[in-house]
């Protein structure tokens, strides 16, 4: 769908600046927004996984909860019953989603359409259950779930909140580089064509099946560092919070962010935390104005009609439109 | 940032040292600032008519003239049960809205997410809303107060029940699959100490399972002449259809969550829920025989004149007006308007009688005691009412 | 012998309600290739209408058949008005569509009706003979769901308006030049959706109690019938349906470890199902010429 744009200055410019921009805002954030972003940008390297793989790959995916769910108790363990300072067990997380991903990719690769969606679907269900399981209780909390306490600052003078904060935001700003950098390459365009014609691409050359459960990997991988990030900023993990719905959550924040976009994904993390921010304080307004998942919902129709590629679409539809 | 940090660093140096200074947060002298969480949506929405019967409580409170003068703002936020959820509302709620306190923040898992948060912060995390075993230690963690009697406590008074009244118990347990229901079973499983194979079938549910009945089914099959049935109101009013259905009569033991008349025994089938047994700490209020004391005319009237048009067979708005009722005499009664203050006065409480609680049992807190309920009496249905039997039960003593 | 059959018969008794759900979600998609996620609300949504129109009329029958009436009306309404603007975008568009009208459906019902447990009188009545292997209500779901199967089948095959719909949905560019009128057509596959969503809730709301929660269990499940059975095929739909509840009874009381996590290895057999038969069990696989 979009032609790739070579690497240019104007682009390091623009990641440059975002380091930069997050770092200020910082400044005048209380603790209390340095945590609602953190969870949103938490959501945001899930949503990045999620964009990568249906809307670069055209994979359907209903079950990202799952790969969320185990990256964050991959940290979760290892912090409570390892010792492990809490960002030292981010590259495990990674690694493991990774492999949880690659490895569903296969039977996936004999499913199509709502028939992947199922299947992932069936994931997302059964990951509370799993969880929750009496035999794996030692390790997991079972119904408990597992506290800990959220890493310390990395510079003195820093509160813990902005600390996560800061950490969150550099690394979704290296990941999102990192995918800039693949969905940029020839492989990027593999994984597009893949999207856009398998036939096609099956017929020339290109090795569906390493692809797409690579790409699958790379999605899972992304959700569960996401969901490491989540695990942190709560200081908790229990079973039922990652249920069925977080994978829902994750999908409308793909979409109103622009599913086929990487800026997308911020914007969706952002939008699906503080759109029912909003939408719970407009409905605060009145006894009259329905309960707030009503206005959500009503907004999320509302952006399907106006904003069709999402907000990052509109941005950049509006700001093409602006340079004519 | 600096300039800022450095101040606030020397403030909050000056507030330690000077112990004159308490934290009263959220407290003026003509009003003050309570916070709230509670399921307004998602699968807990059921109880979301304790957040408005609160809610409407401290309207009526305002009208009045509020509380020794001051008016209270309550804000009462939707967390849908989610934990994550909660742990946002409750952050909110005390560093945006700076609210004094937090009152009856509803669930177990969602409590314990901010368990930690709320001592930290050293903010009253007041008359909890779930009847979990943690909320009361006062040393461990000296801002969280339960309310109700917990799960476990009543979990033992079914086992020994049992194991005194039931010759040859075949127990088999219905549970949900989450903090609460496990809570109730291991208090059971505890309170039949060395016998604990007499229990045959031990089942779970999850809140998104549309009915239990295969799991009635496999537990009639297996023999068993005891159930306890661990389930929210919804899913106890399928058990006791299903048993009913297929011809199972063990000895029904139903946890109090789901005892109102109203919500469980009606839609479940009064005839089918002859017989079954529970505990109790309050007055169903569509018990006949509470119509005429003093404490029922009074929520009724409340009620009448509050929420007209609500379902008054539904024991939260009866559970919702005994927790208002709590902390408007722990308020009233309080000389030390600070937070620290507030929870002194709230662990200060002794023989308060709540109008919607059984007589006789009343809300006892001493320093050393944070489970301001915790005596309850068993009951039996009659296919109209429940019928109190034995002794009030004290777990205190 | 016992528990087997009457586990047997009670998973077929929710499984037709889950059937009623795959049905509607494969009229839906037959008709338009959606997949809508708010089949459930608005099915629950539904039968609060037919409970406020039982408290005011006494009559279950006639509530249930006033209320079919209005989500009938509903659903042709809101395929008009709603989904019509998205009707040519992306899928994922129209997926965020219905999520958000699951949303408003979902809690409207909490706002308008409370959250409080309701009961909805079964639409038939005890007779003197209660067989303690199936309850009179149990079997009268599973009768009346085959029975609207059938009437669907044959709408869809002897009528002239089934006809359309049919061609509507296969190619709409040709059925258009035919005459028809593909934008009704459309709307027709969602009034009918809604309707049959609505049967689903009142057979299913004396089974579980009426909540505004009442259906997103059972939308996961019809979800899964429905693919187990075949998203094109309505009678495929409906065994599926059908199959899913026997399936989760079964593994809950006969697989080792059932009782924890019934639904996952009820999930896990019907993706293995799909990965032999991709196409749902009674599905057709549709070539791909290239």
């Amino acid at each position: 769908m979009n032609r790739p744009n070579p690497i240019t200055r104007k682009l390091a410019f623009s990641f440059a600046m975002l380091v930069f921009v997050g770092i200020a805002l910082m400044f005048v954030a209380s603790e209390y927004t340095a945590y609602q972003v953190t969870t949103a940008l938490a959501y945001g390297i899930a949503i990045l996984g999620l964009n990568i793989l249906t809307g670069y790959n055209g994979q359907f995916s209903i079950g990202h909860s799952a790969f969320f769910a185990a990256g964050a108790y991959v940290s979760a363990i290892l912090i409570t019953f390892a010792g492990w300072h809490p960002y030292a067990t981010l590259p495990i997380a990674a690694a493991v989603t990774f492999s949880m991903g690659f490895l569903f990719g296969f039977p996936a690769l004999r499913l199509e359409g709502l028939y992947l969606a199922l299947a992932t679907f069936a994931l997302a269900v059964a990951t509370p259950q799993i969880l929750k399981v009496d035999a794996l209780e030692h390790w997991t909390g079972g119904v408990q779930g597992l506290f800990f306490d959220k890493p310390d600052p990395i510079f003195a003078g820093l509160s813990v909140d902005h600390s996560l904060y800061l950490v969150t935001w550099l690394v979704f700003v290296v990941l999102m580089v990192g995918a800039w950098m693949l969905l940029h390459s020839r492989s990027g365009r593999a994984i597009m064509a893949i999207r856009d014609n398998p036939i096609a691409a099956s017929t020339m050359g290109i090795n569906l099946a390493l692809y797409k459960t690579t790409t699958f990997g790379i999605s899972a991988m992304l959700a569960g560092v996401g969901g490491a990030f989540f695990a942190l900023a709560n200081s908790f993990v229990s079973p039922d919070t990652f249920n069925f719905f977080i994978a829902v959550y994750l999908l409308v924040g793909s979409v109103v962010g622009g599913i086929v976009s990487i800026p997308g994904a911020l914007l969706g993390g952002l939008f699906y935390v503080f759109g029912q921010e909003y939408a719970e304080e407009f409905s605060n307004l009145s006894e009259m104005i329905p309960p707030p998942w009503v206005t959500f919902g009503v907004l999320l129709i509302l952006m399907m009609y106006f904003a069709p590629f999402g907000i990052w679409g509109a941005i950049e539809r509006g700001w093409a439109r602006l340079k004519r | 940032m600096s300039i800022k940090r450095f101040l606030l660093a020397t403030g909050i140096a000056a507030l330690t040292f000077n112990p004159a200074l308490a934290d009263t947060t959220g407290i003026t002298d003509t009003s003050i600032k309570i916070g709230n969480t509670n399921p307004y949506s998602g699968p807990a929405s059921a109880y979301s008519a304790i957040g408005k019967t609160i809610t409407a409580y401290m309207k009526m409170l305002n009208r009045q003239g509020g509380i020794n003068g001051r008016t209270i703002e309550f804000i009462s936020l939707d967390d849908g049960y989610s934990p994550p959820r909660t742990v946002q509302q409750a952050r909110k709620l005390v560093e945006q809205e700076k609210v004094a306190f937090l009152f009856q923040t509803l669930g177990t898992p969602t409590n314990s997410a901010i368990h930690k948060y709320m001592n930290q912060k050293k903010t009253p995390h007041l008359f909890v809303a779930t009847g979990a075993s943690k909320w009361g230690q006062p040393k461990k963690f000296p801002w969280t107060m339960g309310f109700q009697p917990t799960y476990d406590v009543e979990g033992e008074i079914y086992a020994k029940f049992v194991l005194e009244n039931v010759k040859d118990p075949k127990i088999a347990i219905l549970f949900q699959n989450d903090d609460y229901g496990k809570d109730y079973r291991d208090g059971f499983l505890r309170g039949l100490g060395d016998k604990k194979d007499l229990v045959i079938s031990m089942l779970p549910y999850e809140v998104t399972d549309p009915t239990v009945d295969s799991q009635i089914l496999a537990m009639k099959d297996s023999g068993a002449n005891v159930f306890f049935n661990i389930t929210i109101p919804k899913f106890a009013a399928q058990a006791i259809r299903k048993s009913c259905e297929i011809g199972w009569k063990p000895l029904h033991l139903l946890n109090n969550v789901s005892s109102s008349v109203g919500s469980v025994l009606k839609p479940a089938g009064l005839d089918c829920s002859k017989e079954i047994i529970t505990a109790q700490y309050q007055r169903d209020p569509t018990d006949p025989q509470w119509k005429d004391t003093a404490g029922y005319k009074e929520w009724s009237a409340f009620m009448d004149a509050e929420l007209p048009g609500a379902d008054r067979s539904d024991i939260n708005y009866a559970y919702g007006y005994n927790a208002s009722k709590l902390l408007h005499h722990t308020l009233q009664n309080c000389k030390d308007m600070t937070r620290k203050g507030i929870m002194g006065c709230a662990a200060n409480i002794q023989g308060l009688q709540l109008p919607m609680v059984l007589p006789g049992i009343t809300v006892n807190t001493s320093a050393t005691d944070f489970y301001p309920i915790q005596a309850e009496q068993l009951s039996k249905f009659d296919g109209q009412k429940w019928v109190l039997f034995g002794n009030i039960i004290d777990a205190s003593k | 012998m016992d528990l087997f059959l009457q586990l047997t018969l009670a998973g077929l008794a929710i499984g037709s309600v889950y059937a009623c759900v795959a049905l509607a979600v494969v009229m839906i998609y037959q008709a338009t290739d959606h997949f809508n996620f708010a089949q459930g609300e608005m099915a629950m949504f539904s039968t609060f209408v037919a409970w406020a129109l039982y408290q005011v009329t006494g009559s279950i029958w006639l509530s249930f058949l006033i209320a079919v009436a209005l989500s009938f009306i509903a659903g042709i309404i809101i395929e008009r008005v709603i989904v019509k603007p998205v009707e040519n975008a992306p899928i994922f568009n129209q997926i965020i569509v219905f999520i958000g009208l699951l949303m408003i459906f979902n809690n409207l019902a909490g706002w308008f009706w409370e959250h409080t447990t309701k009961t909805l009188p079964s639409l038939f009545p005890k007779h003197g003979i209660e067989s303690t292997l199936i309850s009179t209500h149990n079997l009268g779901v599973i009768l009346f769901t085959l029975l609207i199967l059938g009437v669907t089948f044959c709408f869809f095959k002897f009528t002239k308006v089934g006809l359309a719909m049919r061609a509507a949905a296969a190619n709409p560019d040709s059925a258009r030049l035919v005459g028809i009128s593909v934008g009704w057509m459309l709307a027709l596959g969602w009034g009918l959706a809604s309707a049959i969503g609505a049967v689903g809730g009142v057979l299913v709301a004396p089974i579980v109690f009426l909540e505004p929660n009442m259906m997103s269990g059972v939308l996961l499940y019809g979800f899964a019938g429905a693919l187990l059975g075949g998203v094109n095929s309505p009678g495929g739909a409906v065994a599926g349906g059908l199959m899913v509840g026997v399936l989760e009874n079964w593994a809950r009381q006969y697989v080792p470890g059932g009782s924890e996590l019934g639904l996952t290895f009820a999930l896990i057999l019907i993706v293995g199902v799909l990965m032999f038969k991709p196409a749902g069990l009674f599905g057709r696989v549709i070539i791909k010429r290239v």
